[in-house]
């Protein structure tokens, strides 16, 4: 039986534990037909691609319920080996090239064509001589076939970064009845031309009749390249369009959307902030999977300024770079003061706090208790907390004490007592702690990470209103970093939106959602209202 | 701009090749004051090599398939003197005898290979001091069969293996009786030096014009074997180099062993599997992605590497006509991993050249170190010292380079 689909996926539902993260998700594509998946991030466009893909973390969680078809036929996908046998590829958004092979080594690697020997037919077929020239004659077809020039014996080594790309993709058009092939967010990495030949290269093997699913965020390419879109959000089917039917505004409105209420509600203020704390000139963060790539900004004394964007774009980049975590370029300013770049001793001695995103790895010393970790960065960078007998000097054990029964009292820590070791609190509570201990330092200046990924609905509400009455109260300076953009509304004065490491727009908490969702794709929402008229 | 590019590529192949250079300088230093005649070093020299190549050739795959130095070749180098010591007990001599504890070291070395592979496989990363714990561990297991179990509860009745008045395996297990195998190789065919670099340089030829007629290699690359073949062989009727090679015989049988382990490695390299070393050894996750069994690769890679360091223990213990029971395989994977460092390779990327040109250059300070040190310091054991000591350097150095080589690759990126 011929479908009129090369693939469907039905009525997926996958749940990690309790936790559901894609429910009643269904998923259809044609031959030749370049299909985009958008959501923002956790709304499960991985864990889609996952499933499709029959990765060992969909198995050795319990599977998934609902069904897929590959041609009209019910399939069962196994493994990745799997999906490959059936048909489906994979571009992967990190490169999975080995710089130390050639091109062509790379695009034939694990499917080498080789020639029997004398020992390969007593010894088996991996012992079989490779066939170097075959091997070249079908890279170079694969190369021609997405534009590409270079010779197919040049080492990946050193290649710029967009042939890698198309290296990948040749390696995947090379393999014989490939149906289906997944681009996941191939377009991060390339400079403008060498995004628009990626989009001019999808075409023309759509045209030849290989589906494909184009994962992106940047809303302008959905539309200059795809048949048709499927959102997601909050690992539900938010909505299915035909490109011609639809609107970027329209897309941006349907990425975001409104997730439930938000669980607390700061008063929104008139007031107008004047005076800057903290100054960015041109900041370049290198932190892994988050670069900042150049930001320049004001955060001005008194607000709550959030970060939003998505994950990867380098909004965490921002507070690790400014303490000094990662190597970081362009010059901060605190108070009129500069910074010196890359000392975090100094960056804390100048009254600057930082919560951690990791609060496990980074945030927390796990086997140590509460109270020394409350005050362990006071008493490590401003050296309070200690006592000092001669040539000695000791910990201020009834100071600890009182300090931290105050802030488990403050922060309303749920635990035994102030010698409990904070690895066995809960989430919720180990973040207050975190939050303690940043309070310790007496900061003028506070960075949030995260603070509420991985609680609890109540931990998170009294996370956030403890930071709202720390800056209503203490006048203390906020910027919280948060992938939950209804958080970010709830509690911001200002909203700094972060894509691709570049700072692109600061909107109003009550902006609306196309405007965010136009923002995090990298278009500056009133850039695009005005090409619209 | 051009001589700037140029000054920066020689600075670039001095720092590659540090430890090389390094030692080619401590070598010309110590052949100066050693007092030794050139033709003694080099007939020092050419039996060391032809005892000692093989295993540090057998390094070669486990490093390409990126698990760094096996050290675990020393549990190889058991398993190839329990094989010897059988052999002997059978009463199998001469070349019957070697090539009877060659097969019977493929599987037991096979076996203990399989084991250190998946147990590597548990380690990644850290393969080379699981390797070397691994090695000392298994000699305390080596010690238990060889005091406890053989010549105890399994009787051995050949004259002189077990200890006079007491169970367990003599110190020394001789070769040269009549039951033994010394020589059993390097005897077949023994030529002097002349001799030897003919049959050997004709051979090459040979080869390379085989794989020019069969299109295999260019016109270029087989004439420069051809042209380096015979200018060898013309410098060599020049009396005085005629001369420093006098007292050399070239034990022929085991070098061409030496060249086939060369040819196998290469030509291990071009078909499929060699191709998964490679790609495994470059980055597990890619490979994993397309599909190849890591971990399979992984032990496949230490299964050969330990059955060739137990042959190569082997041909070490035939040349040397007998061999310490409890200690002859302890040093067995620092000496060949300190040598095949010295000849360039490193702990990603080695070649044959690098080991041989290892071998040849660490076994040169071995012999001259000694004497210059008599003559410099006053005492032969500051030499000695100092020859133990650099082959511990040269691993420390090698991985601090590696260590710093990584941080300046990173820092390029940037």
């Amino acid at each position: 039986m011929q479908s009129e689909y090369v693939l469907e996926m039905k009525h997926i539902t996958k749940r990690y534990g309790n936790n559901t993260v894609l429910s009643d998700v269904s998923l259809a594509v044609k031959p030749g037909e370049i299909h985009a998946l958008l959501g923002e991030n956790g709304a499960g466009k991985s864990t889609l691609m996952n499933t499709l893909f029959g990765m060992p973390v969909i198995h050795s969680t319990g599977g998934f319920e609902g069904e897929v078809f590959i041609n009209g036929s019910k399939v069962n996908i196994a493994s990745p080996q799997d999906a490959m046998t059936k048909g489906i590829g994979m571009v992967h958004q990190e490169f999975m090239l080995l710089p130390g092979f050639t091109i062509t080594e790379n695009i034939k690697l694990n499917r080498e064509i080789t020639k029997a020997n004398p020992v390969s037919r007593i010894l088996g077929k991996n012992l079989e001589t490779l066939d170097m020239p075959s091997m070249s004659a079908d890279s170079r077809k694969a190369l021609d076939s997405v534009g590409m020039s270079i010779s197919e014996d040049t080492l990946v080594k050193g290649l710029p970064v967009g042939y890698m790309q198309f290296v990948e993709i040749a390696r995947e058009i090379d393999k014989t009845g490939m149906k289906l092939l997944v681009f996941d967010e191939p377009t991060a990495v390339l400079t403008e031309s060498e995004a628009t030949q990626l989009i001019s290269v999808m075409k023309s093997i759509a045209e030849s009749g290989i589906a494909i699913i184009f994962i992106t965020h940047r809303l302008d390419e959905v539309m200059a390249a795809s048949n048709s879109i499927t959102i997601l959000r909050d690992g539900k089917l938010a909505a299915t369009r035909s490109a011609k039917d639809t609107s970027i505004v329209e897309l941006a409105e349907l990425m975001i959307g409104r997730k439930g209420e938000s669980v607390v509600h700061a008063e929104p203020r008139s007031a107008h902030f004047d005076t800057v704390a903290m100054h960015l000139q041109d900041l370049k963060v290198n932190m892994p999977g988050e670069q900042v790539r150049g930001i320049t900004m004001d955060i001005y004394e008194g607000e709550i300024l959030g970060i939003g964007g998505l994950a990867g774009q380098g909004k965490l980049g921002i507070p690790n770079g400014v303490l000094g975590l990662y190597d970081m370029e362009g010059s901060v300013e605190l108070f009129g003061q500069p910074l010196k770049a890359g000392d975090t001793k100094e960056a804390l001695n100048a009254g600057i706090a930082m919560v951690s995103e990791d609060r496990k790895a980074v945030g927390l010393l796990l086997d140590q208790s509460i109270e020394d970790n409350i005050v362990f960065n006071a008493m490590q960078v401003k050296g309070n907390y200690l006592n000092k007998i001669g040539p000695f000097t000791l910990k201020n054990s009834s100071q600890i004490r009182k300090t931290a029964e105050e802030m488990i009292q403050e922060l309303d820590i749920r635990c035994t007592g102030p010698t409990q070791a904070s690895g066995t609190l809960s989430g919720g509570n180990q973040q207050k702690v975190c939050i303690a201990r940043a309070l310790c330092m007496s900061p003028r200046f506070l960075f949030v990470s995260e603070p509420t990924r991985g609680i609890d609905i109540g931990a998170k509400k009294l996370v956030l209103e403890t930071l709202v009455k720390l800056n209503r109260e203490q006048g203390m300076t906020i910027v919280i970093v948060s992938s939950e953009l209804q958080e970010l509304r709830s509690i911001s004065d200002r909203i700094a939106i972060v894509s691709e490491g570049k700072l692109v727009d600061i909107l109003a908490p009550s902006a609306s959602d196309a405007d965010f969702g136009l923002a995090m794709s990298g278009i500056k929402p009133s850039d695009h209202n005005k090409k619209e008229g | 701009m051009h001589d700037l590019r140029k000054k920066i590529n020689l600075a670039e192949v001095l720092r590659a090749n540090a430890v090389t250079i390094m030692f080619v300088i401590l070598c010309i230093v110590g052949l100066a004051f050693s007092g030794q005649t050139v033709s003694y070093v080099m007939y020092e020299l050419f039996s060391r090599l032809s005892r000692n190549a093989f295993i540090v050739l057998a390094l070669i795959l486990p490093i390409v398939a990126g698990m760094g130095i096996n050290f675990a070749i020393t549990i190889g180098a058991m398993a190839a003197q329990i094989s010897a010591l059988w052999v002997i007990e059978w009463g199998i001599s001469g070349l019957p005898g070697f090539l009877t504890a060659m097969l019977m070291t493929v599987p037991i070395a096979g076996f203990f290979g399989y084991l250190i592979g998946n147990l590597l496989n548990k380690m990644k990363g850290q393969e080379m001091i699981g390797g070397l714990i691994l090695g000392y561990f298994a000699n305390g297991l080596y010690q238990l069969l060889f005091l406890f179990i053989f010549g105890n509860l399994i009787p051995l009745k050949a004259p002189g293996l077990v200890i006079k008045g007491s169970t367990g395996v003599a110190n020394t297990i001789d070769l040269s009786t009549d039951r033994g195998f010394k020589y059993a190789l390097d005897g077949l065919v023994r030529v002097d030096f002349g001799t030897g670099l003919y049959i050997f340089c004709a051979l090459f030829v040979v080869y390379a014009l085989v794989q020019l007629v069969l299109k295999r290699s260019s016109k270029k690359q087989s004439l420069t074997t051809v042209a380096v073949c015979a200018g060898v062989c013309l410098v060599y009727q020049i009396p005085f180099v005629a001369q420093m090679f006098s007292m050399v015989t070239v034990p022929v049988v085991t070098f061409l062993v030496v060249v086939l382990l060369c040819l196998f490695n290469n030509a291990l390299m071009k078909t499929r599997l060699g191709q998964q070393f490679r790609a495994v050894g470059q980055s597990r996750t890619v490979a994993n992605v397309s599909g190849i069994n890591v971990d399979r690769v992984r032990i496949i890679a230490i299964m050969i590497s330990t059955v060739l360091a137990g042959w190569g223990q082997l041909i070490f213990v035939q040349n040397m006509g007998s061999f310490q029971t409890y200690g002859a395989h302890e040093q067995v994977g620092l000496y060949a991993g300190a040598a095949i460092l010295v000849g360039g390779a490193s702990i990603r990327k080695a070649t044959n050249g690098q080991a041989l040109l290892g071998c040849i250059l660490f076994h040169l300070l071995f012999i001259v170190a000694p004497s210059a040190g008599k003559n410099l310091f006053g005492d032969a054991a500051i030499g000695e010292y100092f020859r133990v000591f650099i082959s511990y350097g040269v691993i420390a150095l090698a991985l601090v380079m590696h260590a710093w080589s990584g941080v300046q690759a990173k820092k390029k990126k940037d």
